[in-house]
């Protein structure tokens, strides 16, 4: 049976604020789903109602069928969690921390050495396994955090912003980790470096002000980006009037924008009607003409753009 | 319903408990509270309590002060339990760990319950001295011990409930100790004062009867009565409770 966390109407007050407003989602085995929001938008707040740090106002949270609420011990047996900031005992060497994680998940004897080592190796922690947390740099602690929520081999993993702080090749190493563990888990992450999305994740999630408000994978959050499919065309030389005219002129184009338009330079970002393709006609009409192209391509729609769109 | 103890509990509770008493000896905290323990038991025994002078032989000037020994140094060790989990965020990791919110307190407390026996432990040279000075009687002085080791554990479980209530090390303190204070206090003229006269009878002798000094010091005279044994481990049971609903009600903040 595939392993899925069901989230259903689920709300969280805090006084007078409301920090999570009505979510409802599902997460299906094999789903990278990644949490995107401004800071303050709830997305933490939501991950600590999902691993039972935090009880919700209302509303519940299923961790592959155990109700988080009713069932605290087993659903929590199946979640790897990095909290934010991945807190550890400081004073303790990165083995023993992991030594005791791995008897609090039940390991004894062999099999916890043999677990503990192996998630050593996954995570590239063996130059600092003897020094205490406190000393690492924010690198290792973080990698610490994350070799903590793999060791059992948990069904889910719940990971609070799991690159944060980290250079770009320990990013790398983390996202290709999390792309490894993908298939037979359930993964959900919150960021707010927006191309890990597209890096990491299979379907994504906006938060803002406690509410959802969108939801697909990284290429249909894309589409809804108001540049998506326009076509940006630069030449080196021509007549900007005529060259607008007859970009106007072209089936199924909508509007025109000029980027710029120097002697030598002209450069267009051409909007369809929604749905449309133009770049065919553009580049026929290109050719036709014989304009001097040196760039031409379509736009795939950045996702900060629908970000900001969506949450500003 | 899960059964109230089983094996899964137990488990739990041991890998807390010794994660927690390791970590006393990972940090200078085991080493100075030790040795400042028993310092000041020397010098309370030797010069306040005139060891020596009474001509004596018995322990009794040595336990006569741990309640106020207790007083400072319980609350230093117990203020960290929860606070410092808290300041520190690791109060998460903890608790969506697969482990309970009970399972958690009574690991932590019976860890740093432990641990002040070591310290308590470790006076066994008193206990040798006296014996090769004379003749004390020896169930006494392990009445004593039994007294100290109970009464240090009610302050404890006071100062670990009091922890829990916030992230902030230095007010857990001065609060533990605080209410510890009232719970030393209670036995004394100073306080009872204060009610005779306009209070009925049976509340002044249930203020008293609270006092820690009054069960602490029959103990420490050789009487184990049932009564003060079973002061000191419900006022354990009450204060622990009291720090896993705190627990419960407010993890986050």
């Amino acid at each position: 049976m595939s392993t899925t966390v069901e989230i259903q109407q689920l709300c969280k007050q805090f006084g007078p604020f409301t920090a999570v407003d009505n979510i409802s989602f599902k997460v299906e085995q094999g789903e990278v789903l990644g949490f995107l929001g401004p800071n303050g938008a709830g997305k933490s707040t939501t991950m600590k109602m999902i691993t039972g740090f935090l009880t919700p106002t209302a509303g519940t949270a299923t961790v592959d069928g155990f109700d988080i609420m009713k069932q605290p011990l087993a659903a929590k047996r199946n979640i790897g969690y990095l909290p934010e900031g991945a807190p550890a005992y400081p004073d303790m060497t990165a083995w023993d921390f992991l030594d005791f994680i791995a008897e609090v998940r039940g390991f004894k004897g062999a099999e916890k050495t043999r677990r503990v080592q192996e998630t050593i190796e996954k995570v590239n922690l063996s130059g600092v396994l003897h020094q205490p947390i406190d000393t690492l740099s924010k690198g290792f602690k973080r990698r610490v955090g994350l070799a903590q929520a793999i060791l059992h081999d948990p069904k889910v993993l719940v990971l609070d912003e799991p690159t944060d702080g980290l250079d770009p090749n320990q990013k790398h190493e983390v996202r290709s980790l999390i792309g490894e563990m993908a298939k037979e888990k359930v993964i959900i992450l919150s960021t707010h470096i927006l191309e890990e999305v597209d890096a990491v994740c299979s379907r994504a999630i906006i938060i803002a002000n406690g509410k959802l408000i969108a939801d697909g994978s990284p290429n249909e959050l894309e589409a809804k980006a108001p540049n998506h499919q326009a076509v940006t065309l630069s030449l080196s030389g021509g007549e900007a009037a005529s060259v607008r005219k007859s970009l106007l002129a072209v089936k199924g184009v909508r509007k025109l924008e000029a980027l710029q338009e120097a002697e030598d330079h002209l450069s267009y970002q051409v909007y369809p009607n929604q749905g449309q393709s133009i770049i065919a006609d553009i580049s026929t009409l290109a050719r036709e003409q014989q304009w001097p192209v040196t760039e031409m391509h379509v736009e795939r729609g950045r996702l900060d753009e629908v970000f900001r769109q969506l949450t500003v | 319903m899960d059964k109230i103890i089983d094996k899964d509990m137990l488990d739990n509770i041991g890998v807390l408990f010794k994660r927690e008493l390791q970590s006393y000896f990972n940090t200078p905290i085991a080493y100075v509270f030790i040795v400042i323990f028993l310092f000041l038991s020397g010098v309370f025994t030797f010069y306040l309590g005139n060891f020596f002078g009474r001509g004596q032989a018995d322990l009794q000037p040595f336990f006569n002060f741990h309640p106020w020994l207790y007083l400072f140094l319980i609350p230093a060790l117990s203020m960290r339990l929860w606070a410092e989990e808290r300041k520190s965020g690791s109060i998460e990791l903890l608790l969506t760990l697969p482990v309970t919110v009970a399972e958690a307190v009574l690991g932590k407390f019976l860890a740093a319950w432990v641990f002040t026996g070591i310290a308590l432990l470790l006076t066994f040279p008193l206990w040798i001295t006296v014996n090769y000075l004379g003749s004390p009687d020896n169930s006494v002085i392990f009445g004593g011990y039994i007294g100290s080791m109970l009464m240090a554990g009610a302050f404890l479980a006071i100062g670990s409930s009091i922890s829990a209530l916030t992230k902030n090390q230095v007010v857990a303190f001065i609060i533990s100790v605080v209410v510890c204070l009232l719970f030393i206090l209670s036995g004394l003229p100073l306080v009872l004062d204060f009610f005779t006269g306009w209070a009925p009878q049976f509340l002044i002798s249930l203020i008293s009867s609270f006092s820690f000094l009054t069960h602490f010091d029959s103990l420490t005279k050789g009487v184990i009565d049932l009564r003060d044994l079973i002061y000191f481990i419900s006022l354990m049971g009450i204060w622990l409770f009291a720090n896993i609903i705190t627990i419960e009600m407010k993890k986050a903040d």
